[in-house]
């Protein structure tokens, strides 16, 4: 704890007053030389560290969503994004299925609440966005890449960002996939990349097999991830399964995300993985969105539901 | 000239079409049982239902999404490709089946669930 205080700088009580709104998930998980430790939640000062940053994760809009699960999608996602705006993150990222359908006037719709948030924001579709047309209207509108396959990376105060599509040309009887294409640039993208760089990997599907019987993995996730081995902090953000579950693998720490629309069952809980209803007063406890905290190469994460 | 040229020409391939028609209809006709049947699959928990479909030749067959999550059908083997939009809650795809053979196809976002339709 001791070498946690000693990260706690430039503290005042605005900044303290976000955190405290951040602090119902009561949950952190740290990176550091690759051992994660969990804070208490005063070590969240660590963030106001001199070259630190802050951005916020949030994923599975489901713009378009009709079902008895949440009849107000578009009232949970804007609700999702006061809290995030309310923390002060750099940016955003969101891990797909921003749609329910791949409509354009969902994707209108999304882009239109998104927006309320006024925070530059890095997409990847998730299946229900690459559903119609393998993802050409959701990269028309969000996408960033280069590549027709709509992979890209970047570099955000000396992080490095690799944004993957695992969504597009599955297999019967499979999971996600990556494809060969996209693994070599995965590697060309690393290649020149230093083992001290805190590398962070978005995907939509989880890149480690939840459940296969539910398609909750990536098929290619293992020779893609041979390719981070190397480096000291890795952490990997996943959405899809509508709900919060990690796990740490050497260098490598693998989280799902809380969707904004509705949850899922816990996995192999019940016949199928399909929307979750629960009673109307604790839906807003099975959403929520996801804060970052990224010191040098300590990564911290705070999932927070919407309502406690 | 050229307008009854033409008349003629188009006469004529006409006549070869009914002509085509007629001797196709009595070509499927014998033994080979063509059906007008129809048959259904019902998606239902990530899962189609039943999971193998053996019809006759000609069926009509429709899938309908009892899911509260979206699904497709997309074939993924068989003589004939076949692949639906979106299917929402409620919402149904039809495919009639004229050539013999086993199609298996997927859910092309969900592709762990998977089906078959045996057309004899």
């Amino acid at each position: 704890m001791s070498e946690d205080v000693k990260d706690a700088r430039g503290m005042n009580r605005r900044r303290a007053m976000q955190c405290l709104m951040w602090g119902s998930a009561g949950v952190l998980w740290t990176m550091s030389g690759g051992v994660p430790k969990a804070l208490r939640l005063d070590g969240e000062a660590v963030a106001a560290e001199a070259g630190s940053f802050s951005f916020a994760q949030i994923s599975d809009t489901h713009i378009g969503f009709k079902a008895p699960a949440n009849p107000n999608p578009n009232g949970t996602l804007t609700e999702a994004l006061a809290r995030i705006t309310a923390a002060r993150p750099a940016f955003m990222v969101h891990t797909g299925d921003v749609s329910h359908l791949a409509k354009p006037e969902q994707f209108d719709t999304a882009a239109e609440i998104m927006k309320s948030a006024k925070l530059d924001t890095f997409y990847i579709p998730g299946e229900h966005d690459t559903i119609e047309d393998d993802g050409k209207l959701f990269f028309e509108r969000f996408g960033r890449a280069k590549n027709t396959g709509g992979w890209y990376s970047f570099d955000m105060h000396g992080a490095h960002f690799v944004a993957l599509v695992n969504v597009v040309g599955l297999k019967g009887g499979g999971q996600g996939m990556l494809g060969a294409a996209q693994r070599e640039w995965l590697e060309d993208d690393l290649k020149s990349r230093s083992a001290s760089t805190p590398i962070i990997i978005l995907a939509h599907m989880p890149l480690w097999s939840i459940y296969p019987q539910w398609g909750w993995g990536t098929e290619d996730a293992a020779p893609a991830l041979d390719y981070v081995k190397r480096f000291g902090s890795v952490t990997v953000l996943n959405g899809h399964i509508h709900q919060v579950i990690q796990k740490v693998e050497g260098n490598v720490t693998y989280h799902t995300a809380y969707s904004t629309a509705f949850p899922q069952p816990a996995p192999g809980d019940g016949p199928g993985p399909g929307p979750l209803k629960v009673p109307a007063d604790k839906l807003k406890a099975m959403l929520g969105v996801r804060r970052i905290d990224v010191v040098a190469d300590r990564v911290a994460l705070r999932d927070a539901p919407l309502q406690a | 000239m050229t307008v009854y040229r033409k008349n003629l020409a188009t006469t004529l391939l006409c006549a070869a079409m009914l002509v085509a028609l007629i001797c196709g209809a009595f070509y499927m006709r014998p033994g080979l049982a063509a059906s007008d049947a129809k048959a259904a699959v019902t998606i239902d928990n990530y899962a189609f239902g039943p999971g193998t479909l053996t019809v006759k030749r000609g069926t009509t067959v429709t899938w309908t999404n009892k899911d509260d999550d979206v699904h497709t059908v997309k074939s993924d083997e068989g003589p004939v490709a076949f692949k639906s939009q979106a299917l929402d809650t409620g919402d149904s795809f039809t495919v009639t089946f004229d050539k013999a053979g086993t199609y298996q196809y997927i859910c092309s976002i969900h592709p762990h669930m998977q089906g078959k339709i045996v057309v004899q």
